[in-house]
């Protein structure tokens, strides 16, 4: 397996800054559910970049991996529809928690087949939205056009999400190799892309 | 000069450096916890000196009394006493010397520090390594209220008292003790047990340990927090306090259910980057 280097470290150790930073500022008029769920996003890719720095590439090894790199996309959608679309709150948090629920219960219980369809299902609806809200609002002139940076952000987190999800459910899309390699820069970027949209928007 | 560089050489591993600089951090945190977000520059200093002595001369006492098991286990066989480096009496003058500095340096700035600083190498030196150490392996209690001194003794020189703040810093930093001492207690295990010192994995097994590990984990989680709160810490730097707290939980609670090396010395490494961390936020 590919051994994480210093220029690795280095790339998450600033990712890990930058969630830092972004957690202590907040996104500014979030209520406290959309708060608490930017947090979510950023607590998540801080201790995972603390945690990959430590234990290298192999702590991807953990099943819960599969889990955490859900939450991830989960979670900054559960903040943008409760800020941005308040009255579809309540239906989309049921559908993340349910999708959650179903993505761990799957994972432990009956792997395979039924497993990765949950997953598809679940990434593809949070990663959508991640993607195309920030875009779509930004167009319309509800929020300021830096705010498209979080869609971009939420493109580079679908591929990474995406591509994590389907090499630790055994269907993978690139080789072990190249996902390890690329992936220190890609939580880079879609960090800085998410700080950088929420600090312009 | 090359003799002094050959001296210190062999001087600097009996001070455990980076335990000494972590400690020193606790106690400047304590400190700065109080007076941010002014700061006196010379009281700093005197803090530093003070408790960089007292620290590395409490350290050095240890590893003069533990020479004889340092010198049974790997990890510790090749430090400058057991490998007869230097010699016991050298150790012990360097101790005593660099302890009694510090102390006095902190009394003459400051009572109050001066008598929690005393405390802290009392309990460590006396009660920890020359009582209880080889008696019970309830011992590293004593070792975590020693560990909590200096910044407790940083408030307290700080606010001029020892305030419930000061208490709960220094509860945070003897509940977050057991995570780090017993995460190392479980990776050199049989070294412990080689040499004849009780632990707690040895005298009430893996699981036991590790229930107690994430339990004080909750617990350092919870002081730091009431710590924070009663600073009156911004709301930003609570939440980045709550979400290192909950990766710390994480971690202890994976230790219990999925059990392995890596993950043990992933929680020992990431308790360190913890208290860092929360001593910086503690600073802001």
């Amino acid at each position: 397996m590919k051994q994480i280097s210093i220029l690795d470290r280095i790339l998450l150790l600033a990712t890990g800054l930058l969630a830092a930073y972004q957690i202590i500022v907040g996104v500014e008029g979030a209520s406290t559910l959309a708060q608490t769920s930017f947090t979510i996003t950023f607590g998540v890719l801080l201790v995972a970049g603390l945690l990959l720095i430590i234990l290298g590439f192999e702590a991807l090894d953990s099943p819960v991996v599969v889990i955490v790199s859900t939450l991830i996309p989960l979670s900054l959608s559960i903040g943008l529809v409760t800020k941005y679309f308040a009255e579809f709150t309540i239906p989309y948090l049921i559908f993340a928690i349910v999708g959650l629920l179903a993505i761990i219960i799957t994972r432990y219980k009956t792997p395979g087949k039924a497993a990765v369809m949950v997953l598809m299902v679940v990434h593809g609806i949070s990663g959508l939205l991640i993607f195309s809200l920030p875009i779509v609002l930004a167009l319309r002139g509800v929020t300021n056009g830096g705010f498209a940076l979080v869609g971009v952000g939420g493109g580079l987190i679908g591929i990474g999400g995406m591509l994590l999800s389907f090499l630790k459910a055994g269907k993978p899309i690139l080789s072990r190799d190249i996902i390890l390699t690329v992936l220190p820069g890609l939580l880079l970027l879609m960090t800085a892309a998410f700080v950088a949209g929420f600090a312009l928007g | 000069m090359e003799k002094l560089k050959a001296k210190v050489r062999l001087y600097w591993p009996l001070i455990k450096s980076l335990q000494t600089a972590l400690l020193l951090t606790t106690g400047l945190a304590g400190y700065m916890s109080a007076r941010c977000p002014v700061t006196t520059i010379p009281t700093m200093l005197g803090l530093g000196i003070s408790l960089f002595l007292s620290i590395s001369g409490s350290t050095i006492l240890n590893m003069w009394y533990d020479r004889d098991i340092d010198a049974k286990m790997g990890r510790t066989a090749k430090r400058p006493l057991p490998a007869g480096l230097l010699t016991p009496k050298e150790a012990l003058t360097a101790g005593l010397l660099l302890a009694l500095i510090g102390v006095g340096i902190a009394a003459a700035m400051d009572a109050i520090f001066g008598l929690i600083i005393f405390a802290g190498l009392f309990f460590d030196v006396v009660v920890y390594t020359i009582w209880l150490k080889r008696k019970t392996a309830w011992s590293i209690v004593w070792g975590g209220i020693s560990g909590g001194m200096p910044i407790l003794a940083g408030r307290a020189l700080g606010t001029g008292t020892i305030d419930l703040i000061g208490i709960a810093l220094m509860l945070a930093i003897l509940f977050w003790i057991p995570t780090h001492i017993l995460t190392f207690s479980i990776r050199y295990h049989t070294d412990y047990r080689k040499a004849g010192v009780p632990t707690f994995p040895s005298t009430y097994g893996f699981q036991f340990t590790r229930g107690v590990i994430a339990i004080s984990s909750v617990l350092a989680a919870l002081a730091m927090g009431g710590a924070g709160l009663g600073i009156g810490m911004a709301w930003g730097y609570l939440r980045l306090m709550a979400v290192l707290s909950a990766g710390l939980l994480v971690l202890a609670i994976a230790t219990m259910v999925n059990p392995s090396e890596r993950v043990n010395f992933g929680l020992f490494k990431y308790a360190s980057l913890y208290m860092l961390g929360s001593m910086l936020l503690v600073t802001l």
